[in-house]
């Protein structure tokens, strides 16, 4: 099929579009985090030592993204009492929290790392698990929680006059997009076969939410074109050598001046 | 006659600042009821408390005998009290049609049936919600502009919406914070004619109202605020006439609606 080369680009681009899908889903609901980067070592952790370990793949990978996805509650209930830019530092924290854990746990290779994971990352796999991602945030525009996340979003005390369970609501967005990025993390672990607390770093979540900010956050195109560009365009910018990330990094700036709302702006079809 | 709704003692602080001082009145199941009262008397506080969107200093709120005192708005909704805003506060992003449907959340299935809509699960409470919604506006006689965003309808159809997204929840109990508020007299008729429909369904009405006309006409029994107290509490023509009444609005009998 792909040659190597590309198909490992393929496969590193899905794994990044499930992140930005993993920060999409809390964002509908106006929570930002900036610790998307913690979730996805949790997720790859767990499933690495799963593996390792004898555990089949499938398992290994829904139990490092449902351990994510608790991890979600975790972070959400604090976050639950706090907004906008407090909940930035709080998963901000929360992601340093993580990286600094794994950088000491030593059933996990601590600082040295984990080696020796199974190549089990397919990309027939990281496209499914794209698939089934977007459909599901694409579905929740027209379903009863992800509605209740834009109302949320939009005006907390209409929305809870009007029924909505914000402790729920809040704490769900949190821990689907947790357990998103879990599989993210899963997928990538198998791919890279080595992790290090280092790799799930803040510019790991940095750049999460460079995509979302990028692609635009109004429907769930945007992050994917956002992880799109994010992770191809300095691929095709290598003939520019040395000069590659500053190039990218000004197009960056360009974009922010152009499209401040992301490049995408059209709205999901509303319901009529 | 049943008491449906019961507020007892009900006071409400702002940092000194005395907004409620002891508010208790009795809302029967069925009727129209009126709070009237000059700007500032604490109207809004009032819905506030009774919602669920604000505590009560002190007090107590009873609903069908319950003591709600202290629960959230969204339970509020759930046990059947449904409200408007005097400030519309609709959501902006969602279309008219799902601003109503959000009103009907509180009705439709919970747990994994109603989380993901992937078909599969729960596309019948989803289209008995959208089929529920559409009849609310058909209802507030806002059909037909289903998909269009609240801000593309005029103030006074976004109220009209507010009153859609209210009643999809199914209340008993309907809260009316200054409904015809910015409202022309051939729309105010039309109000009362929808308030009369909507206490027609069953559905016992608290309402706050500047508009006389709509208020005499419409309330069975009116509750008279002033600076947080209840100043007067009867019939229209009882409190029509009653001596601090007529104080209280000195300057402005008949004040006319008005925005804040
Ligand atoms: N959240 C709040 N914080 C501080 N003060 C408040 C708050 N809500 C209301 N107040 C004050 O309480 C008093 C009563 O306000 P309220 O909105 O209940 O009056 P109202 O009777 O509804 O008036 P209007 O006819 O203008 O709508 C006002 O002086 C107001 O400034
Ligand atoms: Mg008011």
């Amino acid at each position: 099929m792909l040659g190597g080369y590309w198909e490992s680009i393929a496969i590193f681009l899905g794994i990044n579009v499930l992140m930005s899908i993993s920060l999409y889903v809390p964002m509908s609901a106006g929570l930002i985090s900036l610790g998307q980067g913690g979730f996805m070592a949790i997720g790859a952790y767990v499933s690495a030592l799963l593996t390792k370990g004898g555990v089949p793949f499938a398992p290994a990978l829904l139990a490092g993204s449902a351990v994510a996805a608790a991890a979600g509650l975790l972070v959400g209930t604090p976050a639950l009492r706090i907004r906008g830019i407090y909940v930035m530092i709080l998963t901000l924290g929360f992601g340093e929290i993580v990286r600094v854990f794994f950088l000491n746990f030593d059933p996990a290779g601590g600082a040295s790392g984990l080696v020796g994971i199974p190549p089990l990352t397919t990309l027939p796999a990281v496209l499914a698990a794209c698939a089934v991602a977007f459909l599901i945030v694409w579905r929740l525009r027209h379903a009863r929680l992800g509605r209740a996340m834009i109302a949320v979003h939009e005006d907390e005390v209409a929305a809870e006059a009007m029924g909505i369970n914000l402790t729920r609501t809040k704490l769900l967005a949190f821990s689907i997009g947790a357990f998103i990025a879990g599989l993210a993390g899963g997928l990538y672990a198998h791919e890279a076969l080595f992790i290090d607390a280092n790799q799930f770093d803040f510019s790991r979540s940095a750049v999460t939410f460079l995509y979302v900010v990028l692609g635009g956050a109004a429907n769930p195109f945007g992050p994917v074109l956002g992880a799109a560009i994010v992770t191809l365009l300095p691929e095709f910018l290598r003939f520019l050598q040395d000069w590659r990330m500053t190039f990218f990094g000004s197009l960056l700036i360009l974009a922010a001046i152009w499209r401040p709302d992301g490049l995408l702006k059209a709205p999901v079809p509303r319901s009529r | 006659m049943t008491v449906l709704l019961q507020i007892d003692g009900v006071s409400r602080y702002f940092a000194g600042y005395t907004a409620l001082s002891d508010v208790s009145t009795a809302v029967e199941t069925g009727t129209i009821h009126a709070v009237i009262g000059p700007n500032g008397a604490g109207k809004t506080t009032l819905f506030n408390v009774v919602s669920g969107v604000l505590l009560p200093s002190s007090g107590q709120v009873r609903f069908a005998g319950v003591d709600y005192t202290r629960r959230k708005p969204d339970r509020v909704l759930a046990m059947g009290i449904a409200r408007n805003f005097q400030q519309v506060r609709l959501f902006r992003g969602l279309s008219v049609l799902e601003n109503v449907m959000i009103g009907r959340h509180c009705r439709m299935a919970t747990g994994a049936r109603g989380l993901l809509g992937l078909g599969i699960f729960n596309r019948a409470a989803e289209t008995q919600a959208r089929a529920t919604a559409r009849e609310m506006l058909e209802f507030v006689g806002i059909g037909a502009r289903n998909e269009r965003l609240p801000g593309e309808l005029t103030l006074v159809d976004q109220r009209r919406l507010e009153i859609a997204r209210a009643l999809a929840s199914d209340p008993r109990l309907l809260l009316l914070d200054e409904p015809a508020a910015g409202m022309n007299p051939a729309e105010v008729r039309e109000l009362t004619g929808l308030i009369g429909r909507i206490r027609d369904r069953g559905i016992t009405i608290l309402m706050v109202e500047h508009h006389m006309r709509l208020v005499m006409a419409a309330a069975d029994r009116i509750t008279v605020l002033s600076a947080g107290r209840v100043i007067a509490d009867g019939p229209p023509q009882q409190v029509q006439r009653d001596e601090l009444v007529i104080a209280a609005y000195l300057g402005k009998p008949h004040a006319p609606a008005h925005g804040r």
